[in-house]
């Protein structure tokens, strides 16, 4: 087991000048669940592939432990690829389903003994060893799949979409089996997806990549609280944070009807910038109705009522006379609200919202960065 | 959803009239040629439109999208891989749930999965035909920038070639298409498929269907020493002095003698003009099948094509035509030799082996029956004996697919996916 380090590692594909990963700086732990999460092309992908060895480093190192293995051929790495789906043998044993890539490698028998017998212990197949896969559970046969990566006693796990082929629902409920399984085997993870709703619920820690480029590392919760930019603030969440250029005047923000106290630190560090305008955040939950009483607020038209149960989701648009110019500055055409499910508004209905006070995102409009208050 | 079939015209009316609202895994056997062929992970079904047979496979719609780009893409790059033919999409059962998009695949005419070569014989030198077979698939789709992801014996089919084998790719689902393939990429690749083919080879072996003198280790080290061979003949730089010219001229024999032809070569000539560095720059495969096509138009795998091309310049000796035009001579080949032997096979015996491997074994034949009866026998009275001693006595193989057992986790290698989990 052991730590994985990207250090300014950069990709530059022939033929390219913007690198596919940049300068990647990132330092996984002893042990840890990492996900790598971004768009199609952010180079998760790819930075993934560098640490296996398939792609090649054209800048900085990687290290696993404290081996620098930037420009080591892939089998040398101590690095296990798991694949989406793995071959099981049914004229062979369990035990030699899981331990025969050793006997390629040469592996004393004693030792293939050994790592098979620990690995099933690990994995609960300890009674099942000289048994052929089809006396097997579905569950026990993945798990001898599993044995297979792990007899090689590798150092770090790297998953590449595992569950990509698999339908919604399959994907959900799967994803929970392999997380626990990796915490219960402790070995340092990479695993790779597009969809930040997997990164969420399935890393100790999630790294976003856009472009190339690492935006931001924390825990899931970090993310959610504290996104270090604009990207990452659009990026993660489901339904996504409602993100609009409001203007700053005497303490408030500004759009169109939408009306919002700001604290004065960020009036002064908008101010310090040389801007007049800021980028502001805020989750569909942070939304609740505004009191009458209550000086501004946001005006939303209420389109669908997304009634889920546990929760109401409202989809709309800014209301009031300068609504076109709330849209433009909106950065998706919607404002999304969560609102009590028994008490949810109608179709065509027009709110007034608040923003409750402490969960608004502040960003600088010319970095993207997260202006803290 | 529509129901959505992307297929080209000919196929997609025949198409239409599957039962695409039942899961493949519930069609009824009419529909169907055989039983299921239990290494892959999905639902994968045959069943004959015409007189085509097609192999169905059931997958989410982004990866059956996936398979059949890639695929045409390889059809477009003269890869051998199955052909795509089509995605269904958009199906619903009856009660309105939906069901996973299908991929349509064109069955391989002739083509043999390995555990129905190895169901009938199981020799030392099979088995190195079938791994050279292999390693020059694996060479040529690096050398095409593909990385195949999960190279094995089951995601290979193979095709008799006058006496060797012919790999085709038959599984594309995690292969990627690079413009060229890294050293780590190649490494993996070849890593891959060494442990599945020594996984496969060592279930064959607790099965008993290998022969004992087999070992599936040596095998499997030995399709990555073949690679590295092969490799570095296609790609590496050579340098020699400048007064050993001809070697330009050896390695490019040599190619042509496995089966690629050059097309451009680069040369560097060192600063003293004392040394050269040659390296071959576009590789092309199947020079004796290219050549053959040309002269012919017979379509044969490389090593039927030597044969055939062999027994053309013989011909051309014997009847003192040397000097001809090349291609005359090829008409005038095709007329007296090969069409003759072709005819002499009775229809019912035509779904036994293609036209060119049946012309190699009745060459093979001629030789052996002119050796024991002590004097030349002519082309037709082999050919005749030939179908009679021989060719009778062969399984058809224009269709063998996969399955024989339905319960494919007791006989063949099966996939586990993460859902298995559950």
């Amino acid at each position: 087991m052991a730590t994985v380090t990207f250090d300014k590692a950069t990709r530059i594909y022939p033929g390219t000048d913007k690198p596919a990963v940049d300068a990647l700086d990132l330092a996984i732990e002893d042990g840890e669940f990492l996900v790598l999460v971004g768009p199609s092309g952010c180079g998760k992908s790819t930075s993934l592939r560098m640490l296996a060895g398939l792609e090649e480093v054209d800048g900085g190192a990687i290290r696993i432990g404290d081996r620098d293995v930037t420009h080591m051929p892939p089998k040398d790495r101590d690095i296990a690829m798991v694949f989406q789906n793995y071959a099981l043998y049914p004229h062979m044993s369990v035990a030699d389903n899981m331990g025969f890539a050793l006997k390629i490698a040469g592996t004393p028998k004693d030792e293939i003994r050994r790592r098979v017998g620990e690995a099933a212990k690990l994995l609960d197949l300890t009674e099942y060893l000289d048994r052929k896969p089809k006396a097997l559970s579905g569950g026990q046969r993945q798990r001898v799949a599993m044995g297979r990566a792990i007899v090689r006693e590798p150092q770090v796990f790297l998953m590449d979409e595992p569950l990509s082929n698999l339908d919604a629902k399959l994907r959900v409920s799967t994803r929970t089996q392999i997380a626990s399984l990796q915490r219960r085997l402790g070995i340092t993870t990479v695993y790779v997806t597009h969809d930040q709703v997997e990164a969420m619920t399935m890393g100790d820690r999630v790294a976003v990549l856009n472009a190339g480029l690492l935006q931001q590392v924390d825990s899931p919760l970090g993310l959610y609280d504290k996104p270090a930019n604009v990207f990452v603030a659009g990026f993660i969440g489901s339904p996504a944070m409602n993100i609009a250029t409001f203007d700053v005047k005497d303490g408030r923000a500004t759009l169109g009807d939408a009306d919002v106290a700001i604290p004065a630190s960020i009036s002064s560090k908008v101010a310090a910038e040389g801007s007049s305008t800021v980028t502001l955040g805020f989750r569909p939950e942070a939304l609740i109705p505004a009191s009458a009483e209550e000086k501004g607020g946001i005006p939303v038209l209420v389109d669908v009522v997304e009634e889920l149960g546990s929760d109401a989701y409202v989809y709309g648009r800014p209301a009031g006379p300068a609504a076109d110019e709330q849209a433009d500055r909106l950065r998706s055409d919607q404002v999304i609200a969560r609102v009590e499910p028994r008490n949810a508004p109608q179709k065509g209905e027009k709110i007034n919202f608040s923003i409750r006070p402490g969960s608004e995102h502040f960003f600088s409009v010319k970095t993207g960065e997260r202006l803290e208050p | 959803m529509e129901l959505r079939i992307l297929a080209a015209p000919r196929e997609q009316q025949a198409l239409l009239d599957l039962p695409w609202d039942m899961p493949l895994e519930q069609w009824p056997e009419w529909y169907l040629v055989a039983l299921p062929r239990g290494i892959s992970r999905h639902v994968v079904r045959f069943t004959r439109l015409g007189r085509n047979v097609y192999a169905l496979k059931e997958i989410v719609k982004p990866f059956a999208d996936r398979e059949y780009q890639m695929l045409r893409d390889l059809a477009r790059l003269d890869v051998p891989a199955v052909q795509a033919v089509g995605v269904v999409s958009g199906r619903e059962a009856p009660g309105g749930e939906p069901l996973d998009s299908v991929l349509v695949t064109r069955h391989l005419q002739f083509s043999l999965p390995y555990r129905a070569l190895f169901a009938r014989m199981m020799r030392r030198d099979t088995v190195d035909r079938l791994i050279d077979a292999l390693v020059v698939l694996i060479a040529r789709l690096h050398l095409t920038g593909f990385y195949w992801g999960d190279c094995s014996l089951s995601n290979t089919l193979f095709r008799r070639d006058a006496g060797a084998f012919a790999a085709y790719l038959v599984d594309a689902e995690t292969g990627e298409l690079h413009n060229s393939l890294s050293d780590g990429q190649r490494a993996h690749d070849l890593d891959t498929a060494r442990t599945n083919i020594a996984g496969e080879m060592m279930d064959l072996l607790a099965a008993g269907q290998l022969d004992e003198s087999v070992d599936p280790i040596a095998v499997s080290d030995q399709v990555v020493e073949r690679y590295e061979a092969l490799w570095s003949e296609l790609t590496e730089w050579e340098a020699f002095d400048v007064n050993e010219r001809w070697r330009i001229a050896r390695r490019v024999d040599r190619l042509n003698d496995l089966g690629f032809d050059v097309d451009e070569l680069d040369i560097v000539t060192d600063i003293g003009g004392r040394t050269i560095r040659v390296q071959p720059k576009v590789v092309d495969p199947g020079h004796h099948s290219r050549r053959l096509l040309r002269l012919t138009g017979i379509d044969a795998q490389e090593n039927q094509a030597r044969r055939l091309l062999n027994d053309l310049d013989t011909y051309a000796a014997v009847t003192e035509q040397q000097g001809e035009d090349e291609e005359i001579v090829a008409n005038a080949w095709v007329l007296d030799s090969y069409e003759p032997v072709l005819r002499a096979i009775p229809r019912d015996l035509r779904g036994k082996l293609e036209g060119p491997e049946i012309f190699h074994e009745v060459l093979e034949h001629r030789w052996y029956l002119s050796e024991n009866l002590g004097r030349d026998v002519g082309l037709e009275e082999a050919a005749r004996d030939y179908v009679d001693t021989v060719l009778r006595h062969k399984p058809d193989e224009l269709a063998i697919l996969g399955g024989t057992s339905a319960e494919a986790d007791t006989t063949q290698p099966f996939r586990i996916t993460w859902n298995d989990l559950q």
